[in-house]
C-alpha cells in the first residue's frame, strides 16, 4: 500500500497561524481518505513523527506537509442505491413514462433494470447502480486541491492577476507524492512535482528531489529544514540551554508561548547568547523585560537569584561559522541596546510632565469618538469610584478614599507618555512606575499599576482595595456607557472587549472581599452616567452581567449548569455569596434526598403553573389550617412551619451546607404529601389551600437555589444541550 | 565593533583581500539603484512634495491602481513631524530615507530577487539572521492596505515587504508586491555605527589648507587623504530647525487655514472632473488635472502631520480631519482609475 504526501511551499507563513493550519491539512486529508474509502481500517491520526499513526503533518514557516503511510491504492468497488420519482409518476399502467426514462438515463441503468422499492413516504423507482473503485491517483488529484482551498485562514490575499484565488500567502510550490509517483494536482497555478526547497539561505534556490514520501524527513533535514516542528521545539529547548551555561548559575525565563512563536519562525533554529550593559538594569524590569519578549522575540535570563541578568538569548533561524555568530551576536546587541536607548530616553524625557499635569493632555486622547476622551472617561471613572467607595465604606471597610480618588483621576494619564506610546501593553504598569518615581506613595501606584488586572481569567486580581474598586469603575463605567449608545457585544463582535471587561468586574468580586453586589455596582455606575438609563433591572446590563456570571461560575469555578442556573434563578446578593451557595449545592445535589427535592419541586412548580394558567388567583392567598385535612398536608405545613426559621437562620449565617440539609430532610413529609394528596382536588377550597401550601413550601426553601433547577441525572457534561440529549 | 569582533575571531592571514570597508550612504543608494535598475525598474527622483512615506509618491499610489505592468524604484524622504527630536535622539528622525520599489506584477520569485539586493549593498546572508515576520500594512488616510512581513536582520527590521491589496478604497488588480528600506537603519547597520547621526554620508577628498596640513603632518598618501562627511554635517541642523518649527512655532492658525485652502482646491478640482455619463475622449480625459489633485491631497495630509504634531487636533477634530483626507485620496484615486483605461497606449 502507498504513501501519500502533500507539501504546499509557500512564502513565510504568519508564525501564529502555523500551528492550526498544520493540524487542520491533517485533519483534511485524513477525512477525505476515510471519505473516499482509501483508508485502511485501523486509519489513526497523530502529529510530527508519531510511529503509530496512519497521517502525521509536518510545518515550518515556508510549508505544510502531510504524510499519509499505507493508503489503498484502489476504492474498493461499491454498489449503489439511488432513489428516483414516485412509482406512480414514472410507470402508469406498468408502462414507463417520461420521468422514468429520464431517471434511468440520468443514473446510466437499462428502464428493465429500475426497482420498486417502498419508502415512508410511499413507493418509489430504485435502481442499483455499480460504482467501481477508482484508483487513488485519480481520486486524490480530483479532490485534494479542494481540499487545499477550503483551508481557513485568519487573514487572506490576493496575489494573481485576475485574482483568482484567495491564500495565507502565494503558494510558490506543491509537492505531491504517491510514492515515487508524482500526483499531477493543480491549485494557484501552480502543478505538483516531486521538488520541494530547503532553507533560504543555507541551502539556497535549487530543489530537493523527493524521491518518496517516506525519504522527506531526512532530504529536507540534509536541506537545512527541520519540518517537524516538535524535533525544532526540542532543539531550540535544549540549544537555549546550552547557550545559558556560560553565565554560571543563569537559567533562561520560561516562555512557552515565545517557544512557540519562535518555533514557528525558524526551519534550522540555533540560539546565540548576548548581553547588555548592566546599568540598563536601572531601567524598569517590565519594561526590559518587553523590549526583549515582545519587541524582540528575546528570552530573558535569570542569576542564581533569580534576579533579570544582563544577558539574553535570541533564537536564530540559521546555522553560522564563529565569525558569523559573532557578528549575529554584535548585530542582535546593538538593535537591543538602541531600544534600551530608547526606553531610557522615553523614560527621562517622559519625568519632566509629571503624571498630574499630563490630565489636561488626555482631553486630546480619544476614548471613543460619541464617549469623548480620556479626560472624560477619567471623570467617570472618578465618581463612580467614589460610589462604590462610600458603598464599601458603609459596608465598614477601610480604605484610603483620597489616594483612590487620587489614582482614578491619574490613572489613564501614562497614555500621553512617551513609553506608553512606544510599549502599549505596558498602559498601567508604566503609570505605577511614573506614580512611584514622582513620589505618590505606594497606594497610588499601586491601584495604578493594576488597574487593568485581571486582564485574563488566569491573571490575578488587584492586590489592594483601592486597585480593586478602581478596576472596578473602570470596567463598569465603560460598559454602562457602551451599553447606552449601543456597542454592546453581539455574537461573536465584541470591539470594545466588553465581555473580557465584565469578566473582571466578575473575577474582582469574586475573588475580593469588597462588600458589593453585582446589582450594586450596576446601580451606582449608571447613576454617574450621563448616558446610561436608569433603574434597569432586568435591562440589558444586568443580563450581560449575568450572562457573564453564570460564565465564571461554569467555566472557571467548573460546577455544572444545573447547579449554576439553580443558584442563580434563587437571585444573586454578592458574587462570593453565590459561590459559596453553588459550593454547597454541588457537595449535596447527588444525594437521594436533594434529588427526591429537586424533583418535587419541579413537580410543584408545574402544578402551580397549570393552576394560575386555569385560574391567575388559583395559589394566592393564607393557608387555612382548618381546610388541611390529611394527615399527610398537617404534617408538610408543620414541617414547613418549623424548618424555615432554621434554614433562614442559617442562610443568614451563609452556612449554606446546613442549611440544605436541613432542607433535604423536607424529603419524607414532601413525599408523603404527593403520595396520599390530590393537590387539585374537587373541592374549590381544598384545591385552593393545597396550592397555597404547596406554594409555601416553594417560597420558604428556594433562597438558596432553585432546585427544580436540578436536572434528575447528574450531568456528566456542562451543557444543557447535550445533557437533554 | 564588528570588525573587532571579526578580526579578532578570524584567523590570522585567512583572508587575503583587505575587507571591503562598509558602504558609505550614498554608496548604499547607489548599489540599490543600481541593483533595481538592473531588474527593470524605472528610476525615480524623489517626489518633491513633502510626504509621510514613499508609499505616498504618486508613483506608487496612483501608478498601482491602473492594469498596466510597472515597475519602480526611488529614494523618497519622508518626513514625520511628530517624529522629530531635536537631533537629539540616535534613532530617530523628523526626516528619515526610505528606499522605496514597486513591482507590478511581482516576479515569483520577488523574495529571492530582494535576497539579492541584500547581497547587493554588501550583506553576506550567511554570516547574519533573517527572518520574515507577518507585519501587515494599513493606512487609513490613504484608504490601503496590504499584507506583508516586516524583514528581520539580526533582530532588526531593514524592509517592510506588502502585497498591496486595496489602495484609495479601490481593490487592486494586478496586485503589486511594495519593498521599502529604511536607509538610515541599514546604514547604522552596515557602518556599525549607535547613533544615525555618525553615518558616514560620503568621503571626499581634503582639500587646499587642510590636504596640505595632513600632508604636513606626514599622512601616509596626502593625493589620497579623504575626510569623512557624516550624516550629522549634512542633516543635524534640518532635524533641529524642523523640530523647533514642528513643536513650537508653526503658526497653528495658519496651518488650518492652509489646510482649508488645498483641501477647497482639492475638492474643486475633484468635483470638476465627475463628469459621470458624459464621454471624453482619450485627450480630453489626459488632460483632467489628477495628478495636482494629489498634490494638493498630500498638502492637506502634511498638514495635518504638523497640526498633530503641534498638538493642535483635538479628539473630536482628529477623526474627522483624517476622513476629510481620506475623501480626498479616495476621489483622485477613483478619478485616475476613471482615467487609466481611456489612456492606456500613452501609459504603455
Amino acid at each position: 500500500m502507498p504513501d501519500l504526501l502533500l507539501e504546499l511551499g509557500m512564502e513565510e507563513i504568519p508564525a501564529r497561524m502555523i500551528a492550526a493550519a498544520e493540524a487542520e491539512l491533517a485533519r483534511r486529508v485524513s477525512d477525505l481518505l476515510t471519505r473516499e474509502c482509501l483508508a485502511p481500517l485501523d486509519f489513526a491520526q497523530g502529529e510530527g513523527r508519531d510511529a503509530t499513526a496512519a497521517v502525521v503533518s509536518f510545518s515550518s514557516p515556508r510549508r505544510l506537509a502531510v504524510l499519509a503511510r499505507g493508503v489503498l491504492s484502489r476504492q474498493p468497488d461499491r454498489e449503489e442505491q439511488l432513489t428516483g420519482p414516485p412509482w406512480k409518476a414514472a410507470f402508469r399502467d406498468g408502462e414507463p413514462a417520461p420521468a422514468a426514462l429520464a431517471f434511468a438515463k440520468k443514473v446510466g441503468v437499462e428502464v428493465a433494470a429500475l426497482q420498486r422499492i417502498s419508502t415512508a413516504k410511499g413507493e418509489y423507482v430504485s435502481a442499483t447502480v455499480a460504482r467501481p473503485g477508482r484508483a487513488a491517483a485519480e481520486v486524490l488529484a480530483d479532490l485534494l486541491p479542494k481540499e487545499i482551498a477550503a483551508l481557513s485562514w485568519p487573514k487572506t490575499m490576493y496575489w494573481r492577476a485576475r485574482k483568482p484565488e484567495r491564500f495565507v500567502r502565494p503558494l510558490r510550490w506543491l509537492l505531491c507524492l504517491l510514492d515515487a509517483a508524482v500526483l499531477p494536482i493543480e491549485f494557484a497555478g501552480i502543478r505538483a512535482a516531486n521538488q520541494s526547497y530547503g532553507h533560504r539561505i543555507l541551502h539556497g534556490d535549487s530543489p530537493v528531489d523527493v524521491r518518496r514520501p517516506a525519504d522527506y524527513l531526512s532530504q529536507l533535514n540534509s536541506a537545512f529544514v527541520m519540518a517537524d516542528p516538535a524535533a525544532r521545539r526540542h532543539r531550540i529547548r535544549k540549544a537555549l540551554d546550552a547557550a545559558v551555561r556560560g553565565v554560571p548559575g543563569a537559567r533562561w525565563r520560561e516562555d512557552e508561548a515565545l517557544v512557540e512563536q519562535v518555533t514557528h519562525l525558524t526551519e534550522w533554529p540555533a540560539v546565540v547568547r548576548g548581553d547588555f550593559e548592566p546599568e540598563y538594569l536601572a531601567l524598569p524590569e517590565e519594561v526590559l523585560v518587553t523590549v526583549m519578549r515582545d519587541h524582540q522575540k528575546y528570552f530573558a535570563v535569570d542569576d542564581a537569584q533569580g534576579k533579570l541578568a544582563p544577558h539574553f538569548l535570541a533564537v536564530l533561524n540559521t546555522e553560522a561559522d564563529a565569525e558569523g555568530l559573532a557578528i549575529i551576536r554584535h548585530g542582535n546587541e546593538r538593535v537591543l541596546r538602541a531600544r534600551f536607548n530608547d526606553a531610557r530616553f522615553f523614560w527621562n524625557y517622559d519625568q519632566k510632565t509629571p503624571l498630574a499635569a499630563r490630565i489636561d493632555q488626555l482631553k486630546t486622547v480619544t476614548f471613543q469618538k460619541n464617549l469623548g476622551s480620556y479626560f472624560d472617561k477619567s471623570q467617570i471613572n472618578l465618581r463612580t469610584a467614589q460610589a462604590f467607595a462610600a458603598a464599601v465604606a458603609a459596608h465598614g471597610v477601610s480604605l484610603d478614599r483620597e489616594a483612590l480618588e487620587r489614582s482614578a483621576l491619574l490613572a489613564k494619564a501614562d497614555l500621553t507618555t512617551e513609553l506608553v506610546k512606544e510599549f502599549t501593553e505596558l498602559q498601567g504598569v508604566i503609570g505605577g512606575l511614573y506614580a512611584r518615581a514622582q513620589g505618590l506613595g505606594d497606594t497610588v501606584a499601586a491601584a495604578i499599576s493594576a488597574q487593568y488586572l485581571p486582564a485574563s481569567m488566569d491573571d490575578p486580581i488587584p492586590l489592594t482595595a483601592e486597585g480593586q474598586i478602581l478596576g472596578l469603575a473602570d470596567r463598569m463605567a465603560t460598559i454602562v456607557e457602551m451599553f447606552s449608545i449601543g456597542l454592546e457585544p453581539s455574537g461573536s463582535k465584541d470591539p470594545f472587549a466588553l465581555r473580557r471587561a465584565a469578566n473582571g468586574v466578575i473575577k474582582i468580586l469574586a475573588e475580593s472581599s469588597l462588600p458589593l453586589t453585582l446589582t450594586e455596582v450596576q446601580r451606582l455606575a449608571e447613576q454617574q452616567s450621563e448616558r446610561a438609563p436608569r433603574d434597569q433591572e432586568g435591562g440589558a446590563v444586568s443580563a450581560f452581567l449575568a450572562d457573564r456570571l453564570n460564565f465564571y461560575l461554569r467555566e472557571v469555578r467548573g460546577w455544572d449548569y444545573d447547579v449554576v442556573n439553580a443558584v442563580l434563578a434563587a437571585g444573586v446578593t454578592t458574587v462570593p455569596d453565590a459561590i459559596a451557595r453553588a459550593q454547597a449545592l454541588t457537595e449535596v445535589r447527588g444525594t437521594d434526598d436533594m434529588l427526591a427535592i429537586s424533583i418535587a419541586f419541579k413537580r410543584i412548580k408545574n402544578i402551580l403553573r397549570q393552576a394560575r394558567e386555569q385560574d391567575a388567583a388559583a395559589a394566592v392567598g393564607e393557608i387555612v389550617d382548618g381546610d388541611l385535612v390529611e394527615q399527610a398536608e398537617r404534617r408538610l405545613h408543620a414541617e414547613t412551619r418549623d424548618r424555615s426559621p432554621q434554614v433562614e437562620t442559617l442562610r443568614a449565617r451563609h452556612d449554606y451546607a446546613q442549611a440544605l440539609e436541613c432542607v433535604a430532610a423536607l424529603r419524607p413529609a414532601v413525599d408523603e404529601f404527593f403520595d396520599a394528596v390530590m393537590v387539585m382536588a374537587p373541592e374549590a377550597h381544598l384545591r385552593r389551600n393545597r396550592l397555597a401550601l404547596i406554594a409555601s413550601v416553594l417560597g420558604n426553601f428556594s433562597r438558596i437555589a432553585d432546585f427544580s433547577e436540578i436536572a434528575p441525572m447528574r450531568a456528566e457534561s456542562r451543557s444543557p444541550e447535550q445533557a437533554s440529549r | 565593533m564588528a570588525s573587532q569582533v571579526s578580526s579578532s575571531t578570524q584567523p590570522a592571514g585567512a583572508s587575503l583581500a583587505a575587507p571591503r570597508a562598509p558602504l558609505t550612504f550614498q554608496e548604499l543608494l547607489f548599489q540599490l539603484q543600481s541593483f533595481w535598475a538592473g531588474r527593470g525598474c524605472i528610476l525615480e527622483q524623489p517626489y518633491d512634495v513633502e510626504v509621510g512615506a514613499g508609499t505616498m509618491s504618486p508613483e506608487t499610489f496612483l501608478r498601482v491602481l491602473d492594469s498596466q505592468p510597472f515597475s519602480v524604484a526611488y529614494p523618497q524622504p519622508s518626513r514625520r513631524p511628530a517624529d522629530g527630536r531635536y537631533g537629539e535622539n540616535p534613532n530617530r528622525l523628523f526626516k528619515h530615507t526610505q528606499y522605496q520599489v514597486i513591482l507590478k506584477p511581482p516576479p515569483a520569485n520577488v523574495l529571492e530577487i530582494y535576497l539579492e539586493s541584500l547581497a547587493a549593498i554588501g550583506i553576506n546572508l550567511r554570516r547574519h539572521d533573517l527572518k520574515f515576520e507577518e507585519d501587515n500594512w494599513e493606512s487609513p488616510t490613504l484608504g490601503a492596505w496590504g499584507i506583508g512581513w516586516q524583514v528581520m536582520l539580526d533582530g532588526l527590521e531593514i524592509t517592510q515587504f506588502t502585497y498591496f491589496q486595496q489602495c484609495g478604497g479601490i481593490d487592486l488588480d494586478p496586485i503589486c508586491a511594495e519593498i521599502t528600506y529604511g536607509l538610515e537603519r541599514i546604514a547604522a547597520f552596515l557602518q556599525d555605527v549607535d547613533s544615525v547621526y555618525d553615518i558616514v554620508w560620503t568621503r571626499v577628498p581634503l582639500l587646499g589648507a587642510a590636504a596640505s596640513e595632513s600632508s604636513a603632518a606626514g599622512a601616509a598618501n596626502a593625493s589620497s587623504a579623504m575626510r569623512e562627511i557624516t550624516y550629522s554635517q549634512v542633516r543635524h541642523l534640518e532635524e533641529v530647525q524642523f523640530s523647533a518649527y514642528n513643536f513650537e512655532y508653526a503658526d497653528v492658525e495658519m496651518l488650518w487655514e492652509h489646510l482649508r485652502l488645498y483641501e477647497r482646491e482639492c475638492g474643486q478640482l475633484l468635483a470638476g472632473m465627475e463628469r459621470p455619463g458624459e464621454a471624453q475622449d482619450a485627450a480630453e480625459m489626459r488632460k483632467q488635472p489628477i495628478l495636482p489633485a494629489y498634490d494638493l491631497c498630500l498638502k492637506c495630509s502634511h498638514l495635518f502631520n504638523l497640526l498633530d504634531a503641534r498638538g493642535a487636533i483635538s479628539v473630536t477634530e482628529r477623526v474627522g480631519v483624517i476622513a476629510r483626507i481620506r475623501a480626498l485620496a479616495v476621489g483622485v484615486a477613483k478619478a485616475y482609475a476613471r482615467m487609466a483605461p481611456a489612456v492606456q497606449p500613452a501609459t504603455t
